[in-house]
C-alpha cells in the first residue's frame, strides 16, 4: 500500500479540473546510491481516474516522470459533492486508491 | 503405458496448479485496488529512440502539430528533475496525448488516453537528464500530430 495521494477537484462552468499529487520515489533504475550500487527501478506505471464508475483518464507512466508525480486534467461534467476516485499501480505491483469530493 | 499417462497427468496438474495460482494472485491484485488496469506498454516505454517508441505505439508518420498543439515547457530548466510540461490541443476528438523526452534513456515519458468528455489539456512533470526536446504527440480523429520544444537543462535530473 503506497502513501496517500493529495487530490483536489473543482467544477467551474461545467468542467471539472482535477489535480493529483502522488507520493512515489519514481526510481529510474539508472541511479546509483552512495555506495555505487544501482537502485532498482521502482515507478508508477499506470494511473486511472474514475467519476461515477466512468473512466475519465487513463495514464501510463515511464521512468521519465518526476518523483512524486503530478497530474492535472479536465473533464466535462462532474457535479459538486460527487466523488472522483484515483488509483495507481507501480512496477512492483503495489497499488493505491484515493477519493476526493468535487468542490464547487 | 499407464506410467506414461500418469506422468502426463501429473505434469498437466502441476502446470494447471501454477496457472491457477497466478490467476489467484492477479485477482487479489485487482481486488485490492478495485480497478482493472490496461496492460502497460513495456515495449514503448523501454524504447531508446523516438522511431522505436513511435513504432511501438503504432504511430504512422505524424502530421505537423505546431499550430494545433499547445506545448508549454520552460525554456530553461534549472532543475532537470522536475520539468513541468503542459500539452493542450484545439483539435476535435482528441483520444490520446503522449509526451516524450528525446534524449532521456527511455524516450517515452507518459501516455494519456482521454475518453470522450475529457478535455485535451494535461499537465505533468518530467525528469530530463540533459538539454533535450520535449515532444508532444496528439491523436485526434484517428490521426497523429506532433510538435516539440527544446528545454535547456542546467542541472540534470537523473541522479547526476
Amino acid at each position: 500500500m503506497g502513501n496517500p495521494m493529495k487530490i483536489r477537484a473543482a467544477v467551474k462552468d461545467g468542467v471539472t479540473e482535477v489535480k493529483i499529487l502522488m507520493q512515489h520515489e519514481m526510481e529510474t533504475g539508472l541511479r546509483k546510491d552512495a555506495d555505487g550500487t544501482l537502485v532498482p527501478a521502482w515507478f508508477i506505471t499506470e494511473v486511472k481516474a474514475q467519476y461515477q464508475g466512468r473512466t475519465v483518464l487513463e495514464t501510463q507512466f515511464g521512468q521519465s516522470i518526476s518523483k512524486n508525480p503530478y497530474l492535472l486534467f479536465r473533464f466535462k461534467g462532474g457535479a459538486a459533492g460527487e466523488k472522483i476516485t484515483v488509483s495507481w499501480v507501480d512496477n512492483k505491483g503495489d497499488t493505491r486508491s484515493d477519493e476526493v469530493t468535487i468542490a464547487a | 503405458m499407464n506410467m506414461e499417462i500418469n506422468l502426463q497427468r501429473r505434469k498437466a496438474l502441476k502446470t494447471g496448479g501454477g496457472v491457477g495460482l497466478l490467476a489467484l494472485f492477479g485477482a487479489l491484485g485487482l481486488l485490492q485496488s478495485g480497478v482493472a488496469f490496461a496492460e502497460w506498454n513495456k515495449t514503448a516505454f523501454s524504447a531508446k529512440t523516438m522511431d522505436d517508441a513511435l513504432n511501438a505505439l503504432g504511430v504512422i508518420v505524424p502530421e505537423n502539430g505546431a499550430a494545433s498543439i499547445q506545448l508549454t515547457v520552460p525554456e530553461i530548466a534549472e532543475n532537470g528533475a522536475v520539468v513541468p510540461v503542459t500539452v493542450a490541443s484545439t483539435l476535435a476528438d482528441v483520444e490520446q496525448i503522449t509526451i516524450f523526452v528525446d534524449k532521456n534513456p527511455s524516450v517515452l515519458a507518459a501516455n494519456f488516453t482521454l475518453p470522450q468528455g475529457t478535455e485535451a489539456y494535461i499537465t505533468t512533470r518530467v525528469k530530463m537528464g540533459q538539454t533535450a526536446n520535449v515532444i508532444a504527440l496528439v491523436k485526434a480523429g484517428g490521426k497523429f500530430y506532433r510538435t516539440s520544444k527544446e528545454v535547456k537543462v542546467t542541472a540534470g535530473g537523473c541522479g547526476g
